[in-house]
């Protein structure tokens, strides 16, 4: 199927710029993300690639003096209007780190902290979220007889895929990755990467990625940022065998710089 | 520029195919040669020729399928690659036309040509003319001189046409069983050079797809 043209869209970007005080990040940026899709980002470092990811679920407003203009509309609302609910925001548009952050608790109790958080107390359907969340990671069979335990016990890979276990407890439709498998082994990473290929017939995935063979395994859709602007947007599997824009195709051959 | 080292690895890559190339160019012409001056021991070096073909082919693909393995290209370095891998196996296929047309020389032997060949020399030429264009077609990165050779196919082809109308029609006008044979085996050398021109075609696709990133059929 092609997904860029046959599925919905699910983000737009509509002339988005990000500053920094007086630092422009991203200019102008346009960009249609498909629904049930994974769409890589690329670029090299400080391109705005991170940035851009950032401003999905406006996780970039923590930080002081950033400014934005344009917008970025999720399904159809954009999200930098006023009295957007920020909380329901990154509920539905969870975030997955380069490095995996479990908080310093149970395995049990890092899944049932989101939906505890949003009010389900019942212990029984705690139980249900926890165990459909592990079993959608593909990690239940390696934790169910150390529920208990806590998760820093478990291996990076486990981890890693425990951060995305607690994010689809809280039923996100958006999940960003921010270099997901860049510091996890190959096996990890391998197990990490079908695992996004599963989850993408139901979630929309965005993926920033310096590793352009992962891009090229996993995603439908491909963006390629330099310098704050995004220089080509299409298809994986063109721009990787036919780019464009010649910037694009020095930066795929190594050829940059 | 950063990636010298893939982009010499690229460079010898396609060296290997030109030299390959050449040797082949220069080797249809002496089958032709052979055949025409019914010279029976250049066709028995040329039969000894084929294994050379085959190590190239062979060697070429290796090193194509070791670049993919190690170095992931992408863009038009893959198509680079791709163009090197399909157009090694054109050639060691045109290769084997020529040790054919060779086989064929030793066949009539010293029995007298029903006739001076000279329709046949003119085709062989001109798919000659076709493949050495189409590998300067790949050195320049030109899609124009490309796409010249693939449009010459018809050309060809309506060549081989008329060679088949006025080598049966001989094999009408006599009863002659070994004047028939020769025949046959001519028109197998007709066939022969028919099949290099589409070979020299699929060199043309190949080198239109590397510098276009589209595929064209012709």
């Amino acid at each position: 199927m092609d997904e860029f043209k046959e599925k919905a869209t699910k983000i737009a970007a509509v002339a988005f710029n990000l500053f920094y005080g007086d630092f422009q990040a991203l200019y102008q940026i346009e960009m249609k993300i498909p629904v049930n899709a994974i769409t890589a980002l690329i670029g090299p470092s400080g391109c705005g690639k991170t940035s851009f990811l950032r401003s999905l679920n406006r996780m970039n407003d923590l930080i002081h003096g950033v400014k934005i203009s344009g917008q970025l509309y999720l399904d159809g609302e954009d999200i930098y209007k006023e009295k957007t609910d920020l909380i329901g925001l990154r509920k539905n548009v969870g975030m997955v780190f380069q490095k995996p952050n479990p908080f310093p608790m149970s395995v049990y109790d890092n899944i049932a902290y989101g939906p505890r958080i949003h009010g389900i107390k019942e212990r029984r359907r705690l139980n249900a979220i926890v165990e459909q969340s592990l079993q959608q990671a593909a990690l239940w069979d390696e934790v169910k007889d150390r529920l208990y335990q806590s998760a820093l016990s478990l291996s990076g890979g486990q981890q890693q895929r425990l951060c995305i276990a607690r994010l689809l407890a809280v039923e996100p439709e958006v999940l960003l990755m921010d270099e997901p498998c860049s510091a996890l082994d190959p096996i990890s990473t391998g197990k990490i990467e079908e695992l996004i290929l599963e989850l993408k017939n139901n979630y929309t995935i965005i993926m920033v990625t310096h590793n352009l063979q992962q891009a090229a395994r996993v995603s439908q859709v491909l963006g390629f940022f330099l310098l704050g602007r995004l220089v080509e947007y299409g298809p994986t599997e063109k721009i990787m065998t036919n780019p464009g824009q010649k910037k694009t195709e020095n930066y795929l051959t190594g050829r940059f710089g | 520029m950063t990636r010298t080292y893939f982009d010499r690895e690229l460079e010898s890559l396609e060296g290997q195919l030109l030299r390959m190339g050449v040797k082949v160019c220069d080797l249809l012409h002496l089958a032709v040669d052979s055949l025409v001056r019914q010279d029976l021991a250049l066709a028995e070096k040329i039969i000894k020729e084929d294994d050379m073909f085959d190590q190239m082919d062979l060697k070429l693909e290796t090193d194509c399928i070791k670049l993919i393995a190690l170095r992931q290209p992408l863009a038009k370095d893959l198509r680079v690659i791709s163009t090197v891998l399909k157009t090694s196996t054109d050639l060691e296929r045109i290769a084997d036309h020529c040790v054919n047309i060779a086989e064929i020389t030793l066949r009539i032997g010293a029995s007298q040509l029903i006739k001076p060949l000279i329709d046949i020399p003119v085709m062989a030429e001109a798919v000659e003319d076709m493949v050495r264009a189409g590998l300067k077609a790949f050195v320049d990165r030109d899609s124009g001189q490309a796409k010249t050779v693939c449009l010459q196919d018809d050309t060809i082809d309506h060549q081989y046409e008329e060679l088949f109308l006025e080598l049966t029609d001989l094999i009408r006008k006599t009863n002659d069983w070994e004047i028939i044979i020769q025949i046959v085996n001519l028109l197998f050398v007709a066939r022969f050079l028919e099949r290099v021109g589409d070979h020299a075609t699929n060199i043309g696709e190949r080198v239109i797809y590397l510098v276009t990133g589209e595929q064209e059929k012709y």
